[in-house]
């Protein structure tokens, strides 16, 4: 499931907890923004698009895009405005709740 | 419900420069902030980052840690993590931290949310893999983190600054495909004595254009027809420069043709914009000391007009000053004095902006794109779509919107509605100050309903 990532981190790990992304385990950095170490892990696609389905990953990372939402334990959130927890559960936003505010 | 003399939007340049002002002079503030630290964008967690982390991002980003030091005072509260979603004169600024929401209410307000970058419509735009290059250096500043294959896009010298930067981390861009023409330089040349007072800025982008080079980084000039392609993510760029095709290969593209005010917060509470030619997109109404069209608010930094860190760290003390003038903590001969020397120095930090912005213009293919493109990310309506709504007697924005559902999405419109703007206005000849721009009502960003009963409560109590 883990892709090689274009992304690199330049400095040395914390402590790496469990989170689940979309029904698979990764170990992302207790604290790191969400959607940078899911970037490092090589996630291509955060989520998918309400309109057309088409695949998406963060943008901006300064919480201005929107197109780095999530659902966290059911509540969709910006991954970028977000720190990764231990044993979090994170899947792509539902099809039709899009955080269409 | 927490109460302040000043509340200040936004812990970047302008909003901490404006916090330790006003509280040197007397004032309480509150200062709110999305972020877990304070620095916004261009100092993002400045305050936290190691020696090696500052050495790589260079000294223009480490001039921010003072700033971030200067917050511990006990007359600065800096909420960190809260998310402002309305803002109200008389009720105050409605925000959530950790999706529990509370009013903040002052006896002035200060906006200062800073910029985005400028939305770059390209064919491709929307595919995983391509990302704002404020967005790369955010992965930097933030996680220490850099992207191994990239191509930077467009103009300007944020895109020198990135590419030395990922050189440092020892990644150095593939390529950086520049957008600006020779002619777009020699009609810069024409501010060039008014740059020499900004000599700084353009020694410094010499210095970065020398590692660039020296980092072995191949650049392509006056580049058009550029398009990202892929499929299920970005594969390539392929432009067209110098009358030959190019398409190189990469997973990271990296975008950039300038910053914008991030002018949402400002428009909601009815502070008038107007369109700045040289600038190329809508700036806030204020006067010298950043004081907008509606009483008790006040704008300063990036997020009034873009004028970069210094100016938008000079222009948040003039603020904070004047409203210490006009709370009464301060004379105005004492606000005069004090205004001179940050006076003297943003006409310094302004001087380079008129030659930068001439000889770093918005890519016009990216301004005016192609009927194909999408602009708006959130609903994916395409240019083509705006186009044919102007057809049909679409003069507004926000006609536009209730037509095809831009600007509708999540991002209520941050990055789709200046190219709306740009494309009514010139399908319908007209200008963008006549065309004018989205309407934007609270709430600014999404939030829930739980969010909103709680509000009620917190404003009987």
């Amino acid at each position: 499931m883990k892709a090689v990532s274009p992304f690199r981190h330049l400095e040395e790990g914390d402590v790496l907890v469990r989170v689940v992304f979309e029904g698979s385990e990764y170990r992302l950095r207790k604290g790191g923004n969400l959607a940078a170490e899911l970037l490092a892990a090589g996630i291509v696609a955060i989520r998918k698009t309400v309109v057309s389905a088409a695949p998406r990953n963060p943008y901006c990372m300064m919480g201005a895009c929107h197109d780095c939402l999530v659902s966290i334990d059911g509540v969709t959130r910006q991954a970028c405005m977000v720190e990764v927890q231990e044993d979090m559960t994170v899947s792509m936003p539902p099809q039709r709740e899009n955080g269409n505010a | 419900m927490l109460e302040a003399d000043l509340v200040i939007l936004g812990a970047g340049a302008a909003g901490m420069a404006a916090a330790r002002t006003a509280a040197d002079n007397g004032l309480s503030v509150v200062l709110l902030d999305e972020q877990r630290q304070p620095g916004g964008q261009i100092y993002r967690n400045v305050g936290k980052a190691g020696a090696e982390r500052l050495k790589l991002l260079g000294s223009d980003y480490a001039a921010g840690k003072p700033l971030v030091d200067a917050l511990t005072h006990p007359a600065i509260t800096h909420l960190a993590t809260a998310i402002a979603w309305q803002i109200d004169v008389k009720s105050g600024i409605a925000c959530s931290i950790d999706g529990r929401a509370s009013r903040v209410v002052g006896r002035r307000y200060l906006l200062a949310t800073g910029a985005i970058e400028r939305p770059m419509p390209l064919p491709g735009w929307t595919l995983p893999g391509v990302m704002t290059a404020g967005a790369a250096q955010i992965l930097l500043k933030q996680s220490a983190i850099v992207c191994t294959d990239a191509v930077l896009v467009g103009s300007g010298p944020l895109l020198y600054l990135v590419a030395a930067q990922m050189a440092r981390a020892g990644s150095p861009p593939l390529a950086i495909v520049e957008t600006q023409t020779r002619r777009d330089l020699l009609a810069a040349m024409r501010h060039g004595l008014g740059a020499l007072r900004g000599w700084r800025y353009l020694a410094k982008g010499i210095v970065l254009l020398s590692e660039v080079r020296r980092a072995g980084i191949k650049r392509h000039v006056a580049a058009t027809d550029i398009a990202i392609d892929g499929k299920e993510m970005a594969e390539a760029v392929s432009f067209t420069a110098g009358g030959k095709q190019y398409r190189i290969e990469c997973s990271t593209v990296l975008l950039h043709h300038g910053v914008v005010p991030n002018n949402s917060a400002a428009r909601s509470v009815g502070i008038l914009h107007e369109w700045n030619r040289r600038q190329r997109c809508f700036v806030s109404r204020r006067d010298e000391w950043g004081r907008t069209n509606v009483a008790e608010l006040f704008v300063a930094g990036d997020g009034s007009a873009i004028g970069g860190a210094n100016a938008a760290v000079i222009s948040g003390r003039l603020a904070a000053l004047e409203i210490a003038r006009e709370l009464g903590v301060i004379s105005l001969t004492e606000r005069d004095r004090k205004a001179v020397s940050l006076n003297a120095s943003l006409n310094c930090e302004l001087a380079a902006r008129p030659f930068l912005d001439r000889a770093y213009p918005p890519f016009a293919a990216a301004v005016l794109p192609a009927d194909g493109t999408i602009i708006c990310r959130c609903e994916e309506v395409t240019a083509g779509e705006i186009r044919r709504f102007a057809g049909l007697g679409c003069i507004g924005p926000n006609q536009a919107k209730a037509f095809s559902r831009a600007g509708m999405g999540p991002c209520q419109g941050r990055y789709c509605g200046l190219a709306v703007t740009e494309l009514l206005a010139h399908a319908n000849r007209l200008t963008q100050d006549e065309t004018g721009y989205y309407r934007i009502r609270p709430p600014l960003k999404p939030v829930t309903l739980g969010e909103l009963a709680a509000i009620a409560d917190d404003t009987s109590n």
